[in-house]
């Protein structure tokens, strides 16, 4: 019987540690299958964070380097700098991120560091046992936000997006979403443009996916996935912040 | 060689770069910003990169991936800096991989002072980021042996997959002194197939890490980084005596407290008094031997340090209580009074006799 479809190369083989229903196995896939698809899986390096995607290092099968919480991007330029010719991906949660690693990114991106960012957000931490995340939303109650996150006490969540958006190193920049089939092929393509951006030379760019959180949430999958689309793709708009030229076409 | 006046610091560029070093990461703080603008100006012409960081946490995280990638790179700040930068020297000495970092020790605790100190002896020596590890730490004395150290640092670094720490002052960083540059004897590297630098197809992925979520796993990395350590402490301790064979007392002193009491010891000879003197150039490893190999001569130690006293607890664990061991320090930005020092030494004897 002739293969119609495999397993990407950009993936190991290695069972991973996500909980049922999480989407970090979609957006990991995704992330390999785009290095594969544009042969750069051979050339790459990834930078895997601190938070559920700890053992990403494990799960990409191209050379990787685990950070510290939130420095991915400073290790990232490291390896950038020393070898300008491969291509450098890190990819973070939204505590590493958005959290702990603003000043990182910020800088990252304002120097026009050639390299590209996965930004999974869900809204909380899901390692430590779902704590509240700067872009956990008003309202939502997680560990540490008991009584649901209030305004006056902990300020409102943040849009990592619009704020790199805001840089002139930040070459591309995209919000988009992984909570459909027709969200999940727009997301493949967001991240493809991210790579073929840092291909070009051009700059930053950063591809923050929306994710879900079933066990830290409480939901099952499938209502996890209904959550984000009326819960956070409101606060958090899907667009496109920022995009060269040269990767319209 | 013809001999070249430098500062401290800019020596501190120019032997790194000679050392190979090709990748700077940091972030200005005095008293050492002239080896961040010495490497700004000097990289780029070896067709290396300096970058100046956002931080010193980002500038050390940034010398963490450069150093996963297989290059000679560097860092180097002063204390307040060099406490920011722990928990990145802790992930490098974790995931075994080699750079050099420089501290041009300033007074302290907190912003402190400009002015010079030894206070970041502890920091240095037992590790101030988390975990259970070493790095080597070099401690030069003038700015002949802060190059010749610097030339060499990278291949020590290499060859044991281990941050370098190369330890002076605000006083070795910013006094000028003449200085010629020596190739340092040659070391046999092993390949860096470790490296992060893409698999090219032709190998697995290679894999930069310091996490072990096994217990047994971690404690059978943390034995394979203490049997390092116990090789390193065969190969590489370094030390200088000065006058010990029929000294009565001895002197313990590293940097620039050094050079103060070698000028104590020469005058209490002249008085008469038999002083010598011992001069840590690795403060870890610390050397034992030549507190192993002082003579039935000696009556007492003392620790000169500018700090409220650290190395004088390494003295103490040297002279495992065969002698009386003193200490004289001065803090703040201040320096040892040479005769201070001889007051003190002498009023030690008197109550030893």
């Amino acid at each position: 019987m002739p293969i119609v479809f495999e397993k990407t190369r950009g993936l190991t083989d290695k069972e991973t540690h996500y909980c049922p229903g999480c989407t970090h196995g979609i957006i990991h896939r995704l992330v390999a299958e785009v290095l594969e698809e544009m042969d750069l899986l051979d050339n790459a390096i990834g930078v895997a964070p601190v938070g559920c995607s700890v053992f990403a290092y494990d799960y990409f099968n191209c050379d990787m380097h685990e950070a510290a919480h939130g420095r991915a991007p400073a290790v990232a330029t490291g390896i950038k700098r020393v070898l300008p010719d491969r291509t450098v991906f890190s990819y973070q949660g939204d505590g590493d991120l958005a959290s702990i690693g603003t000043a990182e990114v910020v800088h990252a991106a304002h120097r026009g560091e050639k390299i590209t960012v996965i930004f999974v957000n869900n809204a909380i931490y899901g390692m430590t046992g779902g704590q509240m995340a700067p872009t956990t939303l008003l309202g939502q109650k997680t560990t540490t936000s008991p009584y649901g996150r209030e305004k006056s006490h902990a300020g409102s969540p943040i849009r990592i997006s619009e704020m790199l958006a805001t840089i002139d190193g930040a070459a591309f920049i995209e919000r988009t979403s992984v909570h459909n089939p027709k969200w999940v092929n727009k997301a493949k393509k967001a991240i493809r443009q991210a790579f073929t951006v840092q291909q070009k030379g051009l700059g930053f760019s950063l591809v923050e996916v929306l994710s879900t959180c079933p066990t830290n949430w409480g939901m099952t999958p499938q209502d996890a996935l209904g959550w984000l689309e009326e819960n956070m793709i409101p606060y958090y708009p899907l667009a496109n912040f920022r995009k060269p030229e040269e990767v319209h076409a | 060689m013809e001999k070249t006046l430098m500062k401290g610091n800019e020596a501190v560029g120019a032997a790194a770069i000679r050392g190979g070093c090709r990748y700077f990461f940091g972030y200005p703080i005095t008293p050492q910003n002239e080896v961040p603008e010495y490497m700004s100006r000097e990289l780029p012409k070896v067709g290396g990169v300096f970058l100046q960081a956002e931080s010193e946490i980002a500038a050390i995280n940034m010398v963490y991936g450069a150093a996963g990638s297989g290059a000679r790179v560097m860092t180097s700040s002063s204390s307040p800096g060099i406490a920011l930068k722990q928990e990145g020297i802790s992930y490098i000495a974790g995931a075994e991989l080699p750079c050099v970092i420089v501290n041009m020790m300033r007074g302290g605790p907190g912003l402190g002072s400009i002015q010079p100190g030894q206070a970041d002896y502890f920091q240095a020596t037992r590790g101030g980021g988390n975990g259970d590890y070493r790095h080597i730490v070099f401690a030069p004395a003038s700015v002949q042996e802060t190059v010749d150290i610097m030339m060499e640092s990278f291949d020590v670094a290499d060859q044991y997959r281990i941050p370098v720490m190369v330890l002076g002052d605000g006083m070795i960083g910013q006094m000028m002194e003449p200085v010629e540059f020596r190739d340092p004897p040659t070391r046999d590297l092993p390949p860096k197939d470790w490296a992060t630098t893409g698999t090219g197809g032709r190998r697995d992925p290679n894999i930069i890490n310091s996490l072990r979520l096994l217990p047994h796993d971690l404690e059978a990395h943390n034995e394979h980084i203490a049997a390092k350590h116990r090789l390193i402490e065969q190969n590489e301790v370094r030390w200088e005596s000065y006058l010990t064979e029929d000294a009565e007392i001895v002197f313990v002193s590293y940097g620039t407290s050094s050079r103060i009491v070698r000028n104590a010891v020469e005058a209490l000879r002249e008085e008469g008094v038999a002083a010598g003197l011992v001069r840590p150039i690795t403060l870890w490893p610390f050397p034992q031997k030549p507190f192993d190999e002082l003579g039935g001569s000696v009556r007492a130690l003392m620790a000169v340090e500018m700090s409220q006293g650290q190395m004088v607890d390494d003295v103490k664990i040297a002279a495992a209580g065969r002698w009386p061991v003193g200490f004289h320090g001065r803090t703040g930005g201040m320096v040892p009074d040479q005769h201070d020092i001889i007051k003190q030494a002498k009023q030690m004897l008197g109550e030893v006799a």
